[in-house]
């Protein structure tokens, strides 16, 4: 995070880039500030950049969603079709969420407590659906339980119905999210250190005992941080989803899935508005990313680093 | 290796801890606490179950398709156009990335102004937003008549529907990825060596391009590649924005896409392997710059 801001710093100076001169109120210019025309640069180039890629779109979802006013919105969000998404949408969250909770904690606690062979290459593999393209994350579930697959005569045989149909969108959604949890927690887990579990076993505390009253509450934070983080993902994923889910209205549309149909049927507001209650989850998820960083050390969801940050593992 | 991590952890006894000093080493320590077995297996079930098993299945379906057949999905040209409108549009927004995410690193880090914060936190909007959501924005902004793409019409560029648009939505999900990770490498900076630097005489520029720049270059190849390997692997907001025309905008997981709803699973499997060999490799890079930088940077 930014440091606090420098008591002489006004606006558009660098952060440590002026000092004070002995005549009061006179500034000069330390030596590795850049020059007034470099910062201008620098910040043009940025504010551009930024502008053109974030604000704009941010701004784009809501105009669009507007655009035919508000009856024609509230319509949107609110007819069976986009009822039945969002319920879907909910219930894969909760689902998915809850699994990969526990695998994050199971996860984290044996890397961070325990020293064993091979432990790079187990958070490395925690680190795999990064790499994976979402698409290629749900072509894995058709080709083991579609019509195809390698348990599709077995699943047709007993009626059961993975692939096209809610079961799927669930384990593509389950694997596309699995790592964020354990990712946030191993670091935190690993910073907290085990001794005061040490002094809770000593006194006489039972594993789960500790593990309850003892190791939950020290990374309750980071905990939650890769909650907020995994469930934004879960709710949102469209690739994964798309491959299983068939597209069948009101059945196993997901609201991303929802907002693309809507889409292609040149329903343009009303899948604009869909897209703006996803964009307003996505706004909320970095508010609370920001309340939750100065908890935790607020690293984002960057793939590729459980696996090489110095000490974690 | 199972057995291994049995025998750890169920004997605090065993011949690893030694307590010559009268304390205990780390690793005997560690032993101490319970619940190994049970995490670690649990750990192990649900990464099998959930990933291992199902990646698999690509391996298995390729390996039965042999060589030959392999190799003309391969080889066709529409894969291959394919493969390099996705290797080139993800390497130019890559590059984008790489310059101004450079830029806006340096400024959330050396500059102040109000709305400053505000723009730091929405840095993880692509990550946080559903790629579709993106997708459908991206192409009302820059089609013909969009925010953007009506300034760019009268100059006859079309953005929207062409290989322009794949790298304008690449950029997109890329973004933050540089600027996270050059940004708490730009924090730790130590101004003294700046300092130290235009003590000895040197002007801004020769500071940036000696001292600043090779002290930023390995998170800003590890940013560079990372959002080079998301970009890869895209699809939600690129299906809206490319028009999906085979040999000229379609990118490969679009075309992986396209051969499983023509139920071509084996064609499928097979771009999806080369696909995966590449992210893997990528990542490879990434692990390699990692290690290599904090040897080298590390206190």
């Amino acid at each position: 995070m930014p440091p606090e801001e420098h008591e002489l710093g006004s606006m558009l100076s660098g952060d440590s880039g002026w000092i004070y001169s002995l005549d009061p109120g006179e500034r000069v210019r330390s030596a590795t500030t850049e020059t007034r025309l470099g910062r201008l640069l620098i910040i043009a180039a940025a504010l551009l950049f930024l502008g053109v890629f974030l604000l704009i779109p941010l701004i784009a979802v809501f105009t669009e969603a507007m655009r035919q006013g508000v009856r024609v919105y509230l319509t949107a969000i609110t007819n069976p079709e986009a009822r039945s998404a969002i319920r879907l949408t909910l219930l894969t969250a909760a689902l998915a969420v809850p699994l990969n909770l526990v695998f994050g904690l199971a996860a984290s606690w044996a890397i961070t407590r325990f020293d064993f062979r091979g432990k790079t290459l187990l958070a490395t593999l925690i680190d795999l659906p990064f790499a994976v393209s979402p698409v290629i994350s749900g072509m894995i579930f058709v080709l083991l339980f579609g019509a195809q697959g390698l348990l599709g005569e077995f699943l047709a045989r007993h009626g059961l119905r993975i692939i096209f149909a809610v079961p799927g969108i669930v384990l593509a959604t389950t694997f596309v999210t699995f790592p964020f949890v354990a990712r946030e927690l191993i670091p935190v887990m690993e910073a907290t250190g085990s001794e005061e579990e040490l002094a809770a076993l000593t006194l006489g505390a039972g594993g789960w005992q500790t593990f309850f009253r003892v190791t939950l509450p020290n990374v309750k934070w980071g905990l939650l941080y890769g909650v907020v983080i995994c469930n934004a993902r879960a709710m949102g994923e469209f690739g994964a989803v798309s491959v299983v889910s068939g597209h069948i209205r009101g059945l196993t549309n997901t609201m991303p899935l929802y907002v693309e149909i809507l889409y292609n049927d040149y329903e343009f507001a009303a899948s604009f508005a869909v897209a703006s209650l996803l964009t307003a989850l996505a706004l909320m998820t970095l508010v609370a990313k920001r309340l939750l960083a100065g908890q935790t050390h607020g690293e984002p969801f960057l793939p590729g680093k459980v696996a090489t940050r110095p000490g974690a593992v | 290796m199972m057995t291994e991590f049995s025998i750890k952890s169920t004997s605090p006894e065993a011949p690893g801890g030694k307590h010559e000093s009268g304390r205990p080493s780390k690793s005997r320590r560690r032993n101490v606490l319970p619940g190994f077995g049970l995490s670690m297996g649990y750990t192990i079930l649900y990464l099998s179950l959930i990933a291992l098993i199902p990646l698999s299945t690509i391996l298995l379906k390729t390996a039965g398709m042999g060589w030959g057949r392999f190799w003309t999905v391969i080889a066709s040209p529409r894969v291959l156009a394919a493969y390099q409108l996705s290797i080139g549009a993800s390497l130019a927004a890559a590059v984008v990335n790489s310059l101004f995410g450079l830029a806006v690193a340096w400024m959330l880090v050396r500059y102040r102004f109000p709305g400053i914060r505000l723009l730091d936190s929405l840095i993880d909007l692509p990550f946080a937003l559903p790629t579709s959501v993106a997708g459908i924005t991206l192409t009302a902004i820059y089609a013909q008549h969009g925010w953007i793409g009506r300034w760019f019409d009268p100059l006859g560029i079309r953005i929207a529907f062409t290989p322009l648009g794949v790298i304008v939505a690449l950029t997109f999900i890329g973004l933050p990825f540089v600027v996270r990770t050059v940004q708490p490498v730009l924090q730790n900076l130590e101004a003294e060596l700046e300092e130290a630097a235009a003590t000895l005489g040197a002007t801004h520029l020769q500071t940036f391009m000696r001292v600043t720049a090779p002290a930023l270059m390995p998170a800003i190849i590890t940013g560079f590649t990372l959002a080079f390997a998301r970009a890869l692997g895209e699809y939600g907001s690129v299906v809206f924005i490319s028009g999906n025309m085979p040999m000229r905008t379609e990118v490969v997981p679009l075309l992986i896409m396209t051969k499983l709803e023509q139920f071509d699973y084996q064609a499928a499997t097979a771009i999806a392997l080369v696909m995966l060999m590449l992210s893997f490799a990528l990542l490879f890079i990434v692990n390699l710059v990692q290690s290599w930088s904090t040897g080298r940077y590390a206190a």
